[in-house]
């Protein structure tokens, strides 16, 4: 079969795509790399029969947030960043949470990792993850949590606006 | 009959991406012979008419033109991001040709390549990544025009986006699906014929989003990303030979995938007028055939008014580009989502739809 290939193929591009972003000097090659991660993992989603979700990572993703990225790092034409300097107790801090943190994930993934993954046929999968069905599911179910994000956005751009506004009347 | 209905099964697919490629390629160059010969008429001009009959191999003696040019790199210049912009250009823009039916087959399934239920939604975001293009190439070249040709572009792109998956929205209200063959079935109708198309449905729909089409484009009057007079050429000045060309191809590709877009969502896709009479009389893959046809008269039809428009027209400036896309365009297809869909919850209540 040429799906598991695929799936395993495009998790490694992200892999990939996630180290380039950490370790390239430059912030525009920086983000160009995050472009290929986000588009690895649209591309997982597709294998994985979640149409909707992958395109619609593209479209965010890829599509929106990153170009306004890549907008603002032209438009400050940020330098490379600066090699690392000596080590003080912030980076000793962040060494310990950085470790905490993966330790945690080894943890959960290595629970994780006995149980055998239930893989749904491809009709039902497509059908879990249709536009009407995540359409019901956000304006039912999920309806207050949707009206919150709402407002959280409303004020985020109110802000945003305020912000940019040159004088405070 | 089997035979070929076998055959059929098998070269499907194939057949189509491999019209499809090439189809766009070599349209695109006659598509550039177009450009050149309207905008001759509309200034009255006799324009290209000594390569071959009536100039119809100047586009190809163009490109071999291009091909034989010397490529030249700035010094200072990202390299591989130079070459990665015109290819992106490219491959973006004709990509989306991948989800548009061409048409119905015999069987009633959709001659498409990729049949995947979220076709519209896939358009809107090719249109939106279709940006890096522009702002990388104009980042790379390392100079001052290219770069802020590409901000503008990037700009320009993202405040038409909205507008336009705003309008795009009111046409999913109608089809209720984001299947862009659902979307052209639904605007099949036996009696009203080219009256149930879209155009005439959701008219504010369809300019605003024929407008933030043609935007996306970067073609004038939209093509401040570049303005000879302001920036040489854009993001594109420090481009030579056939990398230049990619973006020359990209550019009517994208007029192409601009027209195929328009027209799938407004003007009843691969549809005859009054098809259901038409699919009664003639025999189905005559029809099928046929709908090719219509749909790529259709697509002409739009990318000559698109040219039309590009010598009609005199470029924008910056802030009245920023005024229409923001204040005119947005509030009125936001406007017209709201009136598409109290009227499609009214035609279900009186049952009509």
């Amino acid at each position: 079969m040429l799906e598991p290939f695929l799936f395993f193929l495009f998790a490694v591009l992200a892999v990939v795509g996630a180290l380039g972003m950490l370790i390239s000097r430059n912030p525009v090659q920086s983000a160009l790399w995050m472009v290929m991660t986000l588009f690895a993992v649209a591309c997982l989603y597709l294998t994985l029969n979640a149409q909707f979700i992958g395109v619609v990572q593209i479209l965010v993703y890829a599509g929106a947030i990153m170009v306004l990225f890549l907008f603002v790092i032209m438009l400050l034409n940020l330098e490379a960043t600066p090699r690392l300097g000596g080590l003080d107790w912030k980076k000793g801090v962040a060494f310990v949470l950085g470790v905490a943190v993966l330790a945690q994930l080894l943890v959960i993934l290595s629970l994780r990792l006995n149980a055998a993954p239930t893989l749904l046929p491809a009709a039902e999968a497509a059908d879990a993850t249709s536009v009407e069905n995540l359409g019901l599911a956000l304006l039912t179910e999920h309806a207050f949590s949707l009206e919150i994000i709402g407002v959280l956005l409303l004020a985020a751009t109110i802000g945003a606006v305020l912000l940019a506004k040159k004088r405070f009347v | 009959m089997a035979i070929i209905q076998a055959i059929w099964e098998v070269i499907d697919q194939p057949l189509v991406i491999f019209g499809v490629i090439n189809g766009l390629l070599v349209t695109a160059s006659l598509l550039v012979y177009a450009e050149r010969k309207v905008s001759a008429w509309i200034q009255e001009r006799n324009g290209p008419d000594r390569v071959g009959p009536r100039g119809l191999l100047q586009p190809f003696a163009d490109v071999f033109k291009l091909l034989f040019k010397e490529d030249i790199v700035p010094t200072q210049a990202n390299g591989f991001i130079h070459s990665l912009a015109p290819t992106l250009m490219v491959v973006i823009a004709m990509s989306t040709a991948a989800v548009i039916p061409w048409a119905r087959t015999p069987a009633g399934d959709p001659l498409v390549i990729a049949d995947i239920g979220v076709g519209l939604l896939l358009i809107l975001a090719m249109t939106s990544i279709s940006v890096y293009g522009v702002t990388l190439a104009g980042w790379s070249s390392n100079s001052k025009y290219s770069l802020l040709g590409g901000l503008r572009s990037s700009a320009q792109m993202i405040s038409y986006e909205l507008a336009m998956g705003a309008a795009a929205i009111s046409v999913v209200l109608m089809a209720q699906s984001l299947d862009l063959f659902v979307i052209v079935e639904n605007q099949n109708h036996e009696l009203l014929g080219p009256f149930a198309w879209n155009w005439f449905r959701n008219p504010v729909g369809f300019i605003v989003f024929a407008v933030c089409a043609l935007a996306e484009t970067n073609r004038a009057p939209f093509d401040l990303p570049e303005a000879e007079q302001e920036l040489v050429g854009g993001y594109h000045t420090e481009y030579s030979g056939m990398k230049f060309g990619m973006f020359f191809l990209a550019e009517y590709v994208n007029l192409w995938v601009a027209g195929l877009v328009v027209s799938t969502l407004f003007f009843g896709g691969y549809l005859l007028p009054w098809d259901p009479f038409f699919a009664s009389i003639l025999p189905p893959v005559l029809l099928t055939i046929l709908q090719v046809l219509f749909f790529l008269a259709k697509v002409a039809f739009c990318a000559f008014c698109f040219i039309w428009i590009r010598w009609t027209l005199p470029r924008f400036k910056y802030n009245q580009l920023m005024n229409l896309g923001w204040k005119y365009l947005l509030p009125i297809s936001i406007a017209n989502i709201l009136v598409i869909a109290l009227g499609v919850a009214l035609f279900h209540a009186l049952g009509w739809a």
